[in-house]
């Protein structure tokens, strides 16, 4: 790149923002998972009675017009204005300036599984009960996924590479991968990368529920999400953002930067399977998890740490289970493994960002977050889950699994940097 | 110029642009002075549409530049 000092081929994190179901912003939101806090409660953003999941972990204390100016606050998709809010906290928490000397240099790969499908569901309903012309003219803007990229380069005028990836609920973990691929390899010193999901509506709960994917624990909602445990039945939609700011190392050591780790792989495969069913021998993963090793130059015993993708639907936890052990071996059984989808619930396309984040929290603190609700030990989930209490470790190198509708899995690797 | 039809369109674009009342006088462009782009001029004029109950063909939206603009043509549709 022209101007461009040459890329030091290692990418660092140095920056994280995050609007979830425990907290908008990333500090209480680790404070909480560390805490074994659930965000999941009866749902309040449409009446659930009809449904037969009528639980979710929505996003409480978030105001988009604390990011955004009012016209755009009220009107943007709920997707768009958590991305930016998520993308202006971790720009904050990374000090880095920008300005006409770099911001060419400066990229977003923010994703969504989905897109504004509120936007795009209210459309419909007026196309529907008053004609094509009432179709807002913010319908296709507000949909499509790539705006959260879009909208964020707007807001802080970064005009580097925009894209986006879709691929169900490893979109943030793609994106992370493929942005630290952009870095890696020179297209852009900096990129701000994550997902957003905002899906809890009528057509975005009704669509899971037909999907038989939802767990229907609707008396007990804190409990319902429950990853690993024997009587698991089915994953807790949530909603929320995080983001990433990705970085040359380079680039953070010369301007002082705080590191949070350095991305050392990225493995990510097909199942040429099943629309929405894992590999029954959870091959895939495996491979996704052995590649993102191999990358990495990681032998299993480094391991130290495993954020699971951890859904808490049947198949997912014995499956992956299945997949860590072919992929570690023995060590498998001395790995810590958790699942933070027992708290703050699948965040479809935003999760894998939320889980790197406790990834790289977790190395930052020497603090394991825990898989709440583990009760009953399931005899095909023998692992060490981190059941119930955080567990303070020296965690020098952790995996983050993420696996999506469609047979994508993605493995990514941190490790610390000293 | 009908004051009713003018607080009308005054309440619709405050809410549509998220401005403040008082700038929204009948000299004041909805592009140049209420910041409004091509999709917020859409919006407004499909906002119009259902306050006054009229419709505005796309040849005739570029008529209505100004506050005034509006009032005077939605005065004369529902004359």
């Amino acid at each position: 790149m022209i101007g461009s000092p040459r890329p030091s081929g290692r990418v660092v994190v140095t920056g994280i923002g995050a609007v979830t179901p425990l907290a908008t912003g990333i500090e209480p939101t680790w404070q909480k998972m560390l805490k074994g806090e659930s965000g999941v409660a009866r749902i309040t953003h449409i009446d659930p009675s009809d449904y037969t999941t009528q639980i979710a972990a929505e996003v409480k204390d978030f105001n988009p017009e604390d990011f955004l100016d009012k016209k755009e606050a009220r009107r943007v998709d709920r997707f768009i204005a958590m991305a930016v809010a998520s993308a202006t906290m971790a720009l904050e928490d990374s000090k880095l300036e920008v300005n006409d000397d770099n911001r060419e240099e400066i990229g977003v790969l923010v994703g969504s599984g989905i897109g504004g499908l509120q936007t795009l569901s209210d459309n419909h309903r007026k196309q529907i009960e008053a004609g094509p012309g009432k179709i807002s003219p913010f319908l296709v803007p507000y949909m499509i996924p790539d705006m959260a990229s879009g909208y964020i380069s707007i807001v802080h005028k970064l005009k580097g590479p925009n894209t986006c990836v879709v691929t169900a609920c490893s979109t943030a973990a793609n994106a992370i991968g493929d942005a630290y691929h952009i870095v890696k390899r020179g297209d852009a010193i900096v990129m701000v990368a994550g997902g957003s999901e905002a899906p809890i509506n009528e057509i975005g709960l009704g669509g899971f529920c037909a999907a038989r994917a939802l767990s229907t624990r609707n008396d007990d909602p804190a409990r319902a999400s429950r990853p690993f445990d024997l009587n698991r039945d089915g994953f807790v939609m949530g909603e929320g953002s995080t983001v990433l700011i990705l970085e040359d190392y380079e680039h953070a050591r010369s301007r002082g930067a705080k590191i949070y780790a350095e991305i050392v792989g990225y493995g990510f495969t097909g199942d040429a399977y099943h629309i929405t069913a894992p590999d029954p021998e959870g091959y895939g993963a495996y491979r996704a998890m052995r590649n993102a090793m191999q990358r990495a130059g990681l032998k299993p015993e480094d391991v130290d740490y495993i954020n699971a993708h951890g859904t808490s639907t049947t198949l997912n936890d014995k499956l992956e289970t299945a997949a860590i052990k072919r992929a570690l071996g023995e060590q498998a059984y001395k790995v810590a493994i958790s699942s933070t989808k027992s708290m703050v619930g699948h965040l479809l396309g935003a999760a894998g960002a939320i889980e790197a984040a406790a990834c790289l929290l977790a190395m930052r603190d020497g603090m394991i977050p825990p898989t709440i609700n583990h009760e009953t030990p399931d005899p095909e989930c023998d692992l060490d889950y981190v059941p119930n209490q955080p567990r303070k470790a020296d965690v020098r190198v952790a995996l983050s699994n993420s696996f999506g509708f469609g047979g994508h899995n993605v493995c990514l690797a941190f490790r610390k940097v000293d | 110029m009908s004051n009713d039809i003018f607080t009308r369109v005054q309440k619709v674009t405050v809410e549509k642009l998220s401005v403040k009342e008082e700038e929204v006088v009948e000299s004041a462009s909805f592009t140049d002075d209420l910041g409004a782009d091509s999709l917020d001029v859409v919006e407004l004029v499909m906002a119009f549409e259902e306050e006054f109950g009229i419709e505005i063909p796309d040849e005739e939206v570029g008529e209505i530049k100004t506050v005034g603009d509006a009032v005077n043509y939605i005065s004369k549709k529902q004359e």
